[in-house]
């Protein structure tokens, strides 16, 4: 009986030596494929799908997806600089595109120039011009963008606004007229929620009031932020601060959009994975259910954020990584990972049948309307001017004050040398 | 004596291993922590793998403490303290009563000592986040006087934005006075009733000096910024205080318990002969006897209060000026504005604060033992 074992071992042994040779001649990928991320809860599945598709072109590598959770990537942020610095990069990792990307990884020199593949995959054509400008820098293209996602979006329920008599306000004078009715009535006219959701509605506000061109030289240190022009923003900004709930530092997003399908809000303005938070959690449909408009005064402009991949110096595994990137940059790739996360495809060539009915109006917005970077969200500034503003933020909330905040900004920018 | 210096060798090399292993991973990395708080590390190319630092001195810290960005520190730091101190009053105060109260062997006592110490097992993330439901704007406990037909409370236990005992920042230099001057005169009413003439000399007398002159040149001293801004005591800190002290209060009975345990039973007898209610045997016997214990308690919280940062963090996130503190700032300048210097000063600046409170300790512990 042992024997017998034994000597199929042995067949079974010699049959698979044989296949092997065959397997490296059709030189597949194998060892292991490290990817960080912190796409964890509700875009897990979405991150499954695409590592089916990877472990289908090469079931030979072992996929280990590593992810840390906490929203925006907080926690996994801080894990992955700690690896970084301990120079133990993954093969690939996400990473806001933008000078989150540059400022963070790139002025660091740990990212490895991605022009080859751009150019090898035909990227260059595929994706926007404007896009792969912000991904870029001149010395080359450091990430491969996954999703877009528009951060000037206003949602609203239409049956709500009807019961109230209110329409959703084109600028922020149409607002200021519609919040005082709506308070009365014991309805808070625009749902905030923690510091970050404060950060998101302040570049919404901004953009309105200083319009796309001297928001650019804003980034550009063309336009200095003790100007005028960023006071009166900031002013602006402070007036519509009046017309939120008082609540908001303890509430999480979700919590602030659940305000507005409650009833108890009317308006509330998010990116657009609200979109995704409503159609899939909440099941609600999208044009019926729930309405959106762009944030008041940015009709035409498309504020966006985008999540990317990136390929780090001294990857482990960088053949497998460098496939990866090529699944994610792929029209197959794009068109099953973003209808499930809920975001658009940053190709042009995207089949639009795959994605619901606001994905579809927001890609339609993105071929035309101009195109701009989030502060919020990492594609404006760096991190050290992103972590500085969040402590000013808070000096506004307290003080009010938007002098002396504009000259804090000053500085801050100085000091994260903006536009530099 | 050759019997004697062999056994100090062998404690010595029993010991190495470990004073090797403390040296390298606890006061190297603090040398080196202080050495990054002194560079200039953060900002583009942070992240190199041989990143550009640059010897800035003290820049850093007086920045923190006088630097127009830092504000969020200073409320922070402010906020530790608030914090440390209601902390300490409150477990220790409630802890203490409910120690008594179990010292006079009421019936289950072992249940109830049990039920009042499982707090200490549940980690900070678990209880954080059952506070912050508790204290939700519109639910947990603003919701319980609707049971009996009240109307609900509106307080924002996490999130208000009111603050009580503000003061002004600029005038750093006279405040520091006047805390010299209240400590001052403080240990010269200790010491008055042993020695009054030092007392006196060393320490009243130069104490009143140092208030005076706080109250009379205040206006004559550099201030510290160029815009006023103040600092208080934020109440949406009472959210995060009141979860502490529920978690630490069962940790204070323990130890106090423990205390009352051990005194004897004849010595309690002895003071109810002399006539001794039970309020004043606590008062004058017992809780006088439990000194030690109390100064331990007193060290283990106020230390945990100035680290804490799991609790803070799950009750209201990372961003929450109002309820800030330096350990999550650290956190946040570190790792999110890959600021390391200033993390690092950060981080030092609350080191000093724990030695503050533990120095003298260890200090007094070892007199006593060479004493002894």
């Amino acid at each position: 009986m042992k024997t017998s074992l034994a000597k199929l071992f042995l067949v079974l042994a010699v049959a698979l030596m044989l296949t092997v040779p065959q397997v490296s001649m059709a030189k597949e990928l194998n060892g292991d494929l490290e990817i960080f991320s912190w796409w964890a809860g509700d875009e897990g599945p979405a991150l499954q799908a695409l590592i089916k598709q990877y472990k289908d072109q090469n079931p030979n590598v072992n996929v280990i997806d590593a992810t840390v959770t906490g929203g925006s990537g907080v926690n996994a942020k801080a894990v992955l600089k700690t690896r970084m610095l301990g120079n133990e990069p993954p093969d690939s990792f996400q990473v806001h595109s933008g000078q989150e990307l540059i400022g963070t990884w790139v002025k660091a020199d740990r990212m490895e120039d991605l022009t080859f593949l751009f150019k090898e995959q035909g990227w260059m054509d595929a994706f926007p011009e404007g896009l792969v400008k912000l991904i870029g820098t001149d010395k080359g293209i450091w990430s491969v963008p996954v999703t877009i996602h528009r951060s000037n979006v206003m949602w609203y329920i239409p049956a709500n606004l009807k019961k109230w008599g209110v329409t959703a306000p084109k600028s922020w004078a149409d607002f200021m007229k519609i919040a005082p009715k709506l308070q009365k009535e014991g309805i808070v006219p625009l749902a905030l929620a923690e510091n970050w959701t404060v950060n998101h509605l302040w570049e919404s506000v901004a953009l309105a009031s200083l319009g796309a061109d001297k928001w650019d030289a804003l980034w550009a240190g063309k336009l200095r932020f003790d100007s005028p022009d960023v006071v009166k923003a900031w002013e602006l900004f402070g007036n519509v601060l009046k017309y939120t709930n008082k609540d908001a530092s303890s509430l999480s997003w979700q919590q602030a959009t659940d305000m507005m399908i409650d009833g108890k809000a009317a308006f509330n303005i998010m990116g657009d994975w609200a979109a995704g938070y409503m159609s899939t959690t909440k099941k609600m449909s999208p044009g019926k259910d729930f309405g959106w408009a762009t944030s008041p005064d940015t009709g035409g402009e498309f504020m966006f954020l985008s999540d990317s991949f990136g390929l780090p110096k001294g990857a482990p595994n960088r053949d497998n990584a460098i496939a990866w990137l090529k699944v994610l940059g792929s029209k197959k790739g794009s068109d099953t990972f973003n209808p499930l996360k809920g975001s658009i495809s940053p190709r042009t060539d995207s089949d639009l049948s795959k994605y619901n009915a606001y994905l579809q109006s927001a890609s339609a917005d993105f071929g035309k309307d101009r195109v701009v970077g989030s502060l919020a969200h990492g594609v404006a500034a760096n991190e050290t001017f992103m972590g500085g503003f969040s402590q000013i933020m808070e000096m506004f909330l307290k003080t009010r004050n938007a002098k002396a905040v504009s000259m804090a900004c000053q500085q801050l920018a100085d000091k994260a040398k903006i536009g530099k | 004596m050759r019997e004697a210096s062999r056994d100090r060798l062998k404690a010595f090399l029993t010991l190495l291993p470990s004073i090797i292993l403390i040296g390298i991973f606890v006061y190297g990395f603090i040398g080196n922590t202080v050495w990054i708080s002194m560079t200039d590390w953060g900002g583009d190319g942070a992240l190199a793998l041989e990143p550009t630092m640059n010897f800035v001195g003290l820049a850093n810290y007086s920045d923190l403490f006088t630097g127009f960005l830092s504000s969020g520190f200073r409320q922070d730091l402010v906020n530790a303290v608030y914090y440390s101190i209601m902390l300490l009053v409150g477990a220790i105060g409630l802890g203490m009563f409910i120690a008594i109260l179990l010292d006079q062997k009421p019936k289950g006592e072992d249940i109830l000592r049990t039920i009042f110490l499982y707090p200490m097992a549940l980690s900070f993330i678990v209880s954080g986040t059952i506070w912050r439901w508790l204290l939700a704007p519109q639910g947990g406990v603003n919701v319980l006087p609707t049971y009996v037909g009240l109307p609900p409370l509106t307080f924002q236990w996490t999130s208000s934005t009111k603050a009580i005992l503000e003061f002004n920042w600029q005038n750093l230099i006279q405040i520091f006075l006047y805390i010299a001057s209240f400590a001052l005169i403080l240990v010269g009413l200790w010491i008055l009733k042993n020695n009054q003439k030092r007392a006196v000399k060393y320490w009243l007398g130069p104490g009143i000096i140092v208030g005076l002159i706080a109250w009379f040149g205040g206006g004559l001293f550099p201030e510290a910024l160029f815009m006023e801004e103040t600092h208080g005591f934020n109440l949406a800190t009472l959210g995060i205080i009141m979860a502490t002290i529920w978690q630490y209060s069962g940790y204070t009975m323990a130890l106090y318990l423990a205390g009352f345990h051990g005194i004897s039973q004849d010595l309690r007898d002895a003071a109810m002969l002399d006539g001794a209610s039970n309020a004043s045997y606590y008062r004058h016997v017992a809780i006088p006897m439990l000194k030690p214990i109390t100064i331990s308690a007193v060290i283990i919280l106020s230390h945990i209060s100035l680290k804490m940062f799991d609790l803070i963090f799950a009750m209201t996130g990372p961003d929450n000026a109002q309820t800030g503190h330096p350990a999550l700032n650290m956190y946040m300048t570190t790792f999110r504005a890959n600021d390391f210097a200033r993390g690092a000063a950060i981080a030092i600046v609350l080191f000093m604060v724990a030695a503050m409170f533990i120095v003298p300790y260890v200090v007094s512990q070892y007199r006593q033992r060479t004493k002894g």
